[in-house]
C-alpha cells in the first residue's frame, strides 16, 4: 500500500467535514473521487497532504505512520522533521496551479529537487527538460508563469510535482479553474500518467474523464464515502440512491 | 560671506543630510522585517508590544520623537551622552520611526500573497525559512516597492526635521546663514539652494526606484 487513511475525522469549528473516511491506495492505482461541492473531497486531499491536521484517524505512507490515534481518540503526528521526509512520498496539484510567479518555468520545476532533496543541479535540470517535453512544453523552459495559458500553467505544475519523484500524486480539481477548451490538454497529460502506471488520486468533476481513467471511483457526500467501485459499477450501475441522484444531475 | 562660502557650507550640510538618509534606510529597511515578525508573532505579549510601538510611531509627530530620543537619555535616565549624540540620536529616531512604517508596508505586501504560495511550498517540502526567503520575500519586495518609494521620498524631506534638535544638515545650515546677525547675508538664496538640493536628490531617488520597479516587471 502506498497510502492508507483510516477512519479520518475532521471538523472546522462545529462543522464536521470528514465523518470517518477510510481510503487505501495501491501502487499503480488510479482513484477518482467525485461528489457534490462541500462533500469533503478537497479536505480529504488536504488532510492526506498535511495541509490540514486531522482530528482523529490514522495516515500511513508506505506502511509508515504519519499520524496515529491512541485509545483516547487523540490524533498524534510524528515529529515535524519526520513528517517533512514523508512529503517526498507525494505530490499535490492544486486547482489554482500555485506556480511561483517570480521563477521561470524551469526554476519552478528544479528549485525544490535542488534545494529540498539536495540533488545535483545538472541532473535535475536535464530531468526537468524531459518532463517539460513530455508535457508538450519543451519550448517554455525560460518563460514565466504569467506568460502561459492556464492549461500550460497546470501542466508546469504537474511537471513540478513529478520532478520530486513522488510515489503518489494527488490532484485537487485540476481543471476546475480552466476554460473548457483548455481542460482537454491537462486531462490528456493525466491520462498519459495513468498509462505510465503512476499512482494517482484525482478529485474531479469531469465524469467522462473519471470513467475513462480510473481503476476505482469513490463517490463522497456529506463527509462520508457513499459508494465506491470500478467505473463501470459506479457510473453504469450505481447501488445508492444518493449516487444515482448526483450522476443524473450531472448528465442532464 | 561670499556665495562660494555659502555653497560650500550648504554642500557640507548636504553630506550630513545624505548620511542621515542612508543610515536611516540601512537601519530601518531590515529592522522593519523584524518588526513585521513581531507584529504577526504567535506570542501575544510580543504582538502587543509591537502594536503599541507602531501606533506610537504613527500617532505622534516625528519631531517630538526626535526630542525624546535626543533629550531622553539625559533627562529621563540621567545618562551622560557621547559627543556625537546629536547626530546619533537623529539617526536612531529616524530608524525606529521608519521601521514602524516599513513593517506595516511589508505586512500589506505579504498579506496580498495568495495562501496557495505557502501551500505549494509546504507540499514541496520547503522549510519555513526557505519558504520565506525564496518564495515570499521576493514577491513581497515587488508588492511593496511603490509604497516604499513614497516612504523614501518622504524621508528625503523628513531629514530636515533634524533641525529640531540642532543637527547641522543642509536645512539647519541654510537657516543659520539666512538668520545669523553677524554674517550679513541678507537673502533667501540659501533656502533656494537648499530647496534645489532636495529637489535634485529626490529626482535621483525617484529614477532609481523606478529602475528597481522596472527590473521586477518581468512577472506579475
Amino acid at each position: 500500500m502506498i497510502l492508507e487513511m483510516k477512519n479520518i475525522k475532521k471538523s472546522f469549528g462545529s462543522l464536521s467535514v470528514l465523518k470517518g473516511i477510510s481510503l487505501s491506495v495501491e501502487k499503480g492505482e488510479v482513484v477518482s473521487i467525485i461528489g457534490p461541492s462541500g462533500s469533503g473531497k478537497s479536505t480529504l486531499l488536504r488532510c492526506a497532504t498535511f495541509l490540514e491536521t486531522i482530528d482523529s484517524g490514522d495516515i500511513l505512507y508506505l506502511g509508515k505512520a504519519a499520524v496515529s490515534t491512541d485509545e483516547n481518540g487523540k490524533a498524534a503526528y510524528v515529529p515535524s522533521a519526520e513528517l517533512r521526509k514523508m512529503k517526498s512520498c507525494y505530490g499535490l496539484v492544486f486547482q489554482q496551479f500555485n506556480l511561483f510567479p517570480h521563477y521561470s518555468v524551469l526554476k519552478n520545476i528544479t528549485d525544490a529537487p535542488i534545494n529540498v532533496l539536495k540533488r545535483p543541479k545538472d541532473e535535475v535540470a536535464a530531468e526537468a527538460m524531459v518532463l517539460l517535453d513530455k508535457m508538450g512544453l519543451g519550448d517554455k523552459a525560460d518563460a514565466y508563469p504569467c506568460q502561459l495559458s492556464g492549461g500550460q500553467q497546470q501542466r508546469v505544475a504537474i511537471a513540478r510535482a513529478l520532478a520530486m519523484k513522488p510515489e503518489i500524486l494527488f490532484f485537487d480539481e485540476p481543471t476546475s479553474a480552466l476554460d473548457p477548451e483548455l481542460t482537454g490538454e491537462v486531462l490528456k497529460v493525466i491520462k498519459q500518467l495513468a498509462e505510465d502506471d503512476m499512482t494517482m488520486v484525482v478529485v474531479t468533476h469531469e465524469m467522462p474523464f473519471a470513467r475513462a481513467v480510473s481503476d476505482r471511483v469513490i463517490f463522497m457526500a456529506d463527509g462520508y464515502i457513499v459508494e465506491q467501485g470500478s467505473p463501470e459499477e459506479v457510473f453504469g450501475n450505481p447501488k445508492e440512491e444518493r449516487t444515482r441522484h448526483f450522476l443524473q444531475n450531472y448528465q442532464s | 560671506m561670499t556665495v562660494q562660502t555659502m555653497l560650500m557650507l550648504l554642500s557640507k550640510g548636504f553630506l550630513t543630510t545624505l548620511a542621515i538618509f542612508a543610515l536611516t534606510l540601512l537601519g530601518s529597511l531590515p529592522l522593519g522585517i523584524l518588526v513585521y515578525f513581531g507584529r504577526v508573532s504567535k506570542i501575544k505579549p510580543i504582538r502587543w508590544i509591537i502594536n503599541v510601538y507602531i501606533s506610537i510611531m504613527r500617532g505622534t509627530p516625528l519631531m517630538l520623537q526626535l526630542m525624546v530620543v535626543f533629550y531622553g537619555p539625559n533627562l529621563l535616565l540621567g545618562l551622560s551622552v557621547p559627543s556625537q549624540w546629536r547626530f546619533m540620536a537623529c539617526v536612531l529616531a529616524f530608524v525606529i520611526n521608519y521601521a514602524a512604517y516599513f513593517a506595516e508596508i511589508y505586512r500589506g505586501g505579504i498579506e496580498s500573497i495568495s495562501p496557495g504560495q505557502y501551500e505549494a511550498a509546504e507540499v514541496l517540502g520547503y522549510t519555513k525559512g526557505q519558504t520565506f526567503i525564496k518564495i515570499i520575500l521576493p514577491q513581497m519586495v515587488k508588492n511593496c516597492l511603490p509604497s516604499v518609494t513614497n516612504e523614501v521620498i518622504t524621508l528625503v524631506k523628513d531629514t530636515s526635521l533634524a533641525y529640531a534638535i540642532g543637527t547641522v544638515e543642509i536645512f539647519t545650515r541654510a537657516k543659520q546663514i539666512v538668520t545669523a546677525p553677524n554674517i550679513n547675508f541678507h537673502s533667501m538664496l540659501p533656502f533656494l539652494v537648499a530647496g534645489i538640493f532636495y529637489y535634485i536628490f529626490n529626482y535621483i531617488v525617484a529614477i532609481i526606484m523606478e529602475r528597481c520597479e522596472k527590473s521586477l516587471d518581468y512577472y506579475h
